[in-house]
């Protein structure tokens, strides 16, 4: 209990570190761009299917549920509330903490063991404004865009469905899709993502500088950015749409 | 110059080095021999900051680095090259941009004066054909040499050598060997670490010796030789202490 404390601990300092890090100079400009193409461009296929999948079993599992009041021809409805305030930024944000989160612990962890973070600092180069701020920064830009994506592939996949096995109007989706968010839904929808962004690369710094024991300690740390990232995800989930529902 | 004095320093539950005292004078090159575990790496940490001493202190040019913030010892370390065990090259950059690492990072000098002393570097340790490849691509020797290179490059006037021929074949132990005692010819403070005899008798001023984190010898390489203290013959001729 003491060591998750700790944890918990040492894991709130290092964001704190992280944001200090953002707020002088030198910002490595060229490297959050390049860290942006790599998680953005990188992730953009795991997030269309993620996405496709998604929407398509929800009108499936919708229309079933639908039925019974003669209401199937909404699905769209439920499709869309659920995917936008739900469903695509939590599944893009866990399939992101499952690529790119372990690959960042995984990096730093391996640059740990090899003294490169040393050899960092004995440049003159504070590893936090290098590597943690440049990945912050990248994720918080990108994943929201990406859970855009998988939101519009997600209801793109359930017209395919509505279409071609539910034979409902293609008009009549798309409108109730859209009549049916509200402002905050949309407000939230990138909120949440831009949460998960933060908790997804400062996991993935964590697990990489807290790296120890050589080799082995590389595998440990991608794992337990995977799994430490996928939790807070989930928790911090429902804390935000609780806080969320709290607002009138 | 650098002194160190009186420094222990804990890890964890470890007392690794303990009571330590010795300076490495201006311009001289001091060899820190010692078997493995005993704490040489941590020395040379404690040297550029990584460290924090747990007692005593480090000065370095006068100053005592022991409590300084990680900007002030950005500063004390522009003065400053190290050569890591692994060489610690950072595998996303090529060599050309590892060696200039500190002089584009920092924009010491201009472009293409960096370019020039990146090639001079590496030609001074024979690697220029190897200006465009990625770490990756090098061999172990290379990397270490490539290494040195970045640590020269910067226009240190303190390099530190953490095991520079550790792992390497004789060519390569005695060309790094005969780059550092180049480098004592133009008046560069070395400090290099090693438990590789030849090259401490080769290249050293001065040798300290350390076993356990405690000094057990301090003298010149003619003192070494002639010094008869069980241990330190131990080291350096376990066959003799065996059969003794
Ligand atoms: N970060 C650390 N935490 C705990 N113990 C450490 C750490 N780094 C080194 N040590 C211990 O300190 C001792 C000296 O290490 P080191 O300076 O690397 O030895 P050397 O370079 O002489 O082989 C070793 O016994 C090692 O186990
Ligand atoms: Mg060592």
């Amino acid at each position: 209990m003491i060591g998750y404390a700790a944890v918990v601990q040492d894991f709130t300092f290092l964001c704190g570190k992280t944001l200090a890090a953002l707020a002088r100079p030198p910002w490595y400009i060229r490297e959050t761009i390049f860290q942006m193409d790599r998680i953005g461009v990188g992730s953009i296929f795991i997030v269309v299917l993620t996405g496709l999948f998604t929407g398509m079993v929800l009108a499936l599992q919708g229309a079933v549920q639908l039925e019974p009041y003669g209401a199937t021809m909404y699905v769209s409805r439920l499709i869309s509330t659920s995917v936008v305030r739900e469903l695509g930024p939590v599944l893009a944000a866990l399939m992101i903490a499952g690529r790119v989160g372990t690959g960042i612990a995984s990096e730093i962890a391996s640059m740990k063991v090899t003294e490169q973070l040393d050899a960092l600092r004995a440049e003159g180069t504070d590893p936090l404004q290098k590597l943690a701020a440049t990945r912050l920064v990248a994720c918080v830009l990108v994943i929201p865009l990406l859970t855009i994506i998988t939101n519009g592939v997600a209801i793109l996949g359930g017209w395919l469905i509505a279409r071609l096995y539910l034979g409902i109007d293609s008009f009549f989706y798309w409108t109730w899709a859209f009549e049916a968010l509200r402002q905050r839904d949309l407000v939230l929808g990138l909120i949440k993502p831009a949460v998960f962004g933060f908790l997804i690369a400062m996991v993935g710094c964590y697990s990489g500088f807290s790296s120890r024991g050589g080799t082995v300690g590389v595998g440990v740390s991608t794992t337990q950015a995977m799994v430490s990232g996928s939790i807070l995800i989930l928790a911090f989930d429902f804390f935000l749409t609780k806080l969320f529902m709290a607002i009138p | 110059m650098i002194e160190i004095h009186d420094v222990s320093l804990t890890l964890g539950e470890q007392q690794v080095l303990r009571r330590v005292s010795f300076q490495v004078a201006e311009g001289a090159t001091t060899v820190i021999l010692g078997g493995s575990g005993s704490g040489k790496t941590t020395l040379l940490r404690l040297m550029l900051g990584l460290y924090k001493p747990t007692s005593g202190f480090i000065r370095i040019g006068g100053e005592d680095i022991t409590e300084f913030s990680e900007t002030d010892l950005t500063r004390i370390r522009q003065n400053m090259g190290m050569v890591f065990q692994g060489a610690a090259l950072f595998d996303s950059l090529s060599v050309r941009e590892n060696v200039g690492y500190r002089l584009w990072e920092h924009h010491l000098q201009p472009d293409e004066d960096i370019h020039r002393i990146v090639e001079d570097n590496l030609r001074f340790v024979g690697l220029e054909h190897v200006i465009d490849k990625m770490p990756a691509e090098l061999s172990g020797g290379m990397r270490k040499r490539v290494g040195i290179a970045r640590a020269l490059a910067s226009g240190a006037a303190i390099l530190l050598y953490d095991e520079p021929t550790a792992g390497l074949d004789p060519v390569n132990t005695f060309a790094i060997g005969q780059l550092i005692a180049r480098l004592k010819t133009k008046g560069v403070t070395q400090v290099v670490v090693t438990h590789d005899l030849d090259t401490a008798y080769r290249v050293a001023d001065r040798i300290v010796m350390i076993v356990s984190g405690r000094i057990l010898f301090e003298g010149t390489a003619q003192d070494l030789r002639n010094c008869r203290d069980q241990s330190v013959r131990e080291f350096l001729d376990p066959a003799s202490a065996v059969t003794a």
